[in-house]
């Protein structure tokens, strides 16, 4: 017989890889576009990237004396790494990768003492010093299915000269920004860049690796509802967030405000609602308080993208909101059985 | 079509493993060689051994019992001589020895006379009660506690009785078969507690996956009796002939509902069995009369009705002994006291599989350290369980904050925060998250991705604060005490010089009236 054990004696088969696992094939769909249209230096990169975040994390778990199999083998640095990897402007350079996965997975996560303790989501913490640090880089958008053949395609991912102009072009939430900074409306900025067709949800756009194919994005994260990895919460209460605020204000002004469905399609929107802010680790835990962290998401990310300096405001919304979750954690807490909301146990009826 | 019950939060589906044991008929074990009996009862105190080491004892003897309202006296469940007043190690979480009788049988069983009570509507509640308390009835469905302190409801309203036989941890079928077996015990155990609580509305409820256990009682209800020939029952039927010969008078069972709830773990938890069929929510540390609801299990029902009925004290019960451990599961009527390994031998000894020997079912039961402890009244199962369905050695892996733990509770906690203070010994944040709300059902455990043994952490952050709260009670009553050494010192030397002065000024009295003329000092 055994020594002395304590129950339950029962467990369920579901492990962190296999949740992990479900995750990475949600992004499947959304990350095949995407290397599809970018070509043979969106995959030098991508492959870079995810490379480097499991160097990262075997590293930092060498040196904090931790066993680096059963670690690296829960797939929880392949998903950061693969998450950076998307975010970032396709034909990026290699360094950028190596720096970003660097950032989410030795400053994101590992510094706070490995997987769950850490208090921003890595990837988008990566994605925010990316692009504050190197801003040339991380805006450097090339149009799709325009990919340059090997030779070019590995000057472009690993350095070496090369005439970046007559593929790159504006995102059509940067080419807003400018366009309404010399004072033109919204029709005008439509008529001038050739945006918002059905091809863009597809991904046909300039956008991020993994970004643009708001379709294959939402279709993953529906998958994972279904499997009951993610609940409804979040995506939704960010989705709806936005598409209220989008759709109030184009109702006030069409000419200034884009409407929501240029918002759903647009930027990182999808792959935040499904697959950032419902990052388990730094979002609230209780229904309630997720509901509200996602209601915070969209609203951050309308008003930077509305009035703020930078186009896209998803990675920057997501911070701030991971910033708040143990405010949200402390004070939003489920009704216990037995107990009112403040936590006193139930009065009887009748009794004083 | 609309359910018709409440919903608890939280619970989780598993893997029933049912049919290992119900489908085989109920056994009567044989008298074993020897029985032990643990001396200790709820809340920790030992009752009094009333027989010494070589005295004869006659089966339904009483061997021990005191006055206390948390004791229920313990009767012999065969004749034999006592052989040993000893420490053993006993089924108890804390995994220390504890005081135990031991009866070596004589295999005569010879008895003791009962009296029994054909007609117990004439009967007073309070003598009822005592009947139940005298035949040693507690709580079979596994919390032991003694049955006739809970049908003590006070001056509570009580419109509901509610029969738990809804067995929603895995394995155990004890109910189940007993339900199949003697249906009409059990309704007319339903009509003494009735009687005794004054209601006039009964509940019994089944799990909806045990739908021969509710059929068995729609029938018996309808004055049919169970299926013929008669099948040996815990109660009524044991080896030594007697007979199902007590069955009161046909009692209208109208008033006694038979529901089918859904198969969730923990339905069959008290609170939330009570939440499921009335949507009434005990307050916390409340009892379910607060709300006018008394749950007792099917077992403890049909206990009572030995008892009031044929006077028959509590000396056997159904056991599961099930598992991929053992070479034929089933259900067994065995004498409360049986050595474990004598009860797994009958049911054809262990197999290959044989890993870890679990009384109770495999979420809330109690891991074992040898087969040589005894049977208790509140055993519903022996599970001899295989690696595969204690689920491996799991290595834990760091919790991600998943949330499915929170999902799962059935009392709305949350978990990992209980667990993140309970692992740093941050016992009052812990506290502040409810911590003793907990009810260790293990579905938090159970759901974990990360395989963090949740339960054991809240029970050793449990144990640990109860620790401090002793070591503070201790503190404050030697404080007390010297505060109260120092204010008596303080109050003697008081009345020493109080003494002393009066005698001076009586002195002084004295004096003065010995010198007439002078007028006495002014006070």
């Amino acid at each position: 017989m055994k020594p002395i054990l304590s129950a339950p004696f029962s467990r369920d088969d579901t492990g962190v890889s296999a949740i992990m696992r479900k995750v990475l094939l949600a992004l499947t769909p959304a990350t095949v576009i995407g290397l599809l249209l970018f070509g043979w230096p969106a995959l030098f990169l991508f492959v870079v990237t995810v490379g480097s975040a499991l160097l990262w994390e075997a590293l930092c778990l060498l040196l904090a004396g931790k066993a680096v199999r059963p670690t690296l083998l829960d797939y929880s640095a392949l998903l950061t790494g693969w998450l950076v990897a998307l975010s970032l402007p396709p034909w990026a350079p290699w360094w950028i990768g190596v720096t970003g996965s660097f950032i989410a997975i030795v400053v994101g996560k590992q510094v706070y003492g490995g997987l769950g303790q850490n208090l921003f989501n890595p990837a988008m913490l990566a994605r925010v010093a990316l692009l504050v640090s190197f801003p040339l880089e991380m805006t450097t958008w090339v149009n799709p299915l325009n990919a340059p053949g090997w030779a070019d395609s590995w000057t472009i991912a690993f350095g070496g000269d090369f005439a970046f102009d007559s593929y790159t072009g504006a995102t059509l939430l940067g080419h807003l920004k400018t366009e309404f900074s010399q004072g033109r409306g919204l029709s005008a900025a439509y008529a001038s860049g050739g945006y918002g067709t059905l091809a863009s949800w597809f991904g046909v756009t300039r956008g991020s690796l993994g970004e643009t194919s708001a379709i294959a994005l939402a279709g993953g994260g529906l998958w994972l509802l279904r499997q009951k990895v993610i609940t409804w919460h979040i995506p939704v209460s960010l989705l709806a967030t936005v598409i209220v605020l989008a759709s109030l204000f184009t109702l006030i002004d069409g000419e200034r405000y884009p409407g929501p469905l240029f918002h759903l399609g647009s930027g990182a929107l999808m792959l935040v609602a499904f697959f950032i802010a419902t990052d388990y680790v730094t979002s609230p835990s209780s229904p309630l308080g997720q509901l509200l962290f996602g209601a915070g998401c969209g609203a951050i990310i309308f008003l930077i993208r509305t009035w703020g300096a930078f186009p896209e405001g998803a990675g920057f919304a997501v911070l701030l909101m991971n910033s708040l979750t143990p405010v949200i954690d402390h004070y939003v807490r489920p009704r216990i059985y037995g107990r009112d909301l403040k936590g006193r146990p139930l009065e009887l009826e009748g009794s004083q | 079509m609309l359910s018709r019950f409440w919903e608890f939060h939280g619970g989780v589906r598993l893997n029933r493993h049912k049919e290992l044991s119900s489908e085989q008929p109920l056994a009567v074990a044989p008298i074993p060689k020897q029985l032990i009996y643990p001396l200790q009862q709820r809340g920790g105190l030992n009752s009094k051994a009333l027989v010494a080491v070589g005295d004869q004892v006659l089966k339904g003897q009483i061997i021990a019992g005191d006055d206390h309202p948390l004791s229920v006296p313990t009767h012999a469940a065969s004749s034999g001589v006592v052989t040993a007043l000893e420490y053993r190690p006993v089924p108890h979480p804390s995994g220390l020895d504890g005081l135990c009788l031991v009866i070596d049988t004589d295999g005569l069983d010879r008895a003791v006379r009962t009296k029994s009570v054909k007609d117990f509507n004439h009967s007073k509640p309070d003598t009822l009660r005592r009947r139940i308390r005298e035949a040693g009835v507690v709580g079979l469905g596994g919390a032991a506690f003694p049955t006739a302190t809970k049908m003590n409801t006070g001056n509570r309203t009580i419109d509901l009785l509610v029969l738990n036989g809804a067995e929603c941890e895995p394995y155990i079928t004890c109910d189940d078969c007993l339900l199949r077996t003697t249906p009409d015990s059990v309704l007319q155990g339903a009509a003494i507690l009735m009687r005794i609580l004054g209601v006039e509305r009964c509940i019994i409820a089944v799990e909806e996956d045990m739908p021969e256990a509710a059929q068995a009682l729609e029938k018996a209800k309808l004055g049919g009796r169970p299926p013929s020939p008669p099948a040996p029952s815990p109660r009524f039927a044991l080896p030594d002939g007697e007979g199902s010969k007590g069955v009161a008078d046909a009692t209208t069972y109208s008033n006694i509902e038979i529901l089918k709830v859904p198969s969730k773990y923990p339905t069959g938890g008290e609170k939330q069995l009570i939440q499921v069929l009335t949507g009434r929510e005990v307050p916390v540390r409340g009892i379910p009369a607060d709300v006018g609801v008394v749950c007792q299990n099917v077992g403890t029902a049909a206990a009572v009705y030995a008892a009031v009925v044929e006077g028959a004290p509590l000396t056997s019960r159904i056991v599961t002994v099930t598992g991929p451990g053992v070479a034929r599961p089933q259900n067994v009527v065995a004498r409360i006291g049986t050595p474990i390994a004598e009860l797994v031998a009958y049911c054809g000894g262990y197999t290959e599989r044989a890993q870890r020997l679990i009384m109770g079912g495999p979420m809330m039961g109690l891991a074992l350290p040898s087969d040589e402890l005894p049977t208790i009244k509140s055993t519903n199962c022996i599970l001899v369980a295989d690696s595969d369905a204690v689920g491996g050695e799991k290595q834990a892996l760091p919790c991600i904050r998943c949330g499915a733990c929170s999902e799962a509770c059935p009392v709305n906690l949350i978990p990992q925060q209980l667990y993140w203070h309970s692992r740093s010994d941050q016992l009052k944040k812990a506290q502040a998250y409810n911590l003793f709300d907990c009810i260790e059902c293990g579905c938090c455990d159970y759901v974990c991705p990360s395989h963090i043994p949740l339960v054991q952490y809240f029970r050793a952050a449990k144990g640990r604060i109860l620790d401090k709260q002793r070591e503070q009670q201790k503190a404050d009553h030697a404080r007390l005490r010297f505060e109260a050494r120092q204010a008596r010192k303080e109050r003697e030397k008081r009345e020493k010089e109080e003494a002393a002065r009066r005698k001076k000024e009586a002195l002084a009295k004295a004096a003065t009236d010995e010198s007439p003329g002078r007028p006495p000092p002014s006070p």
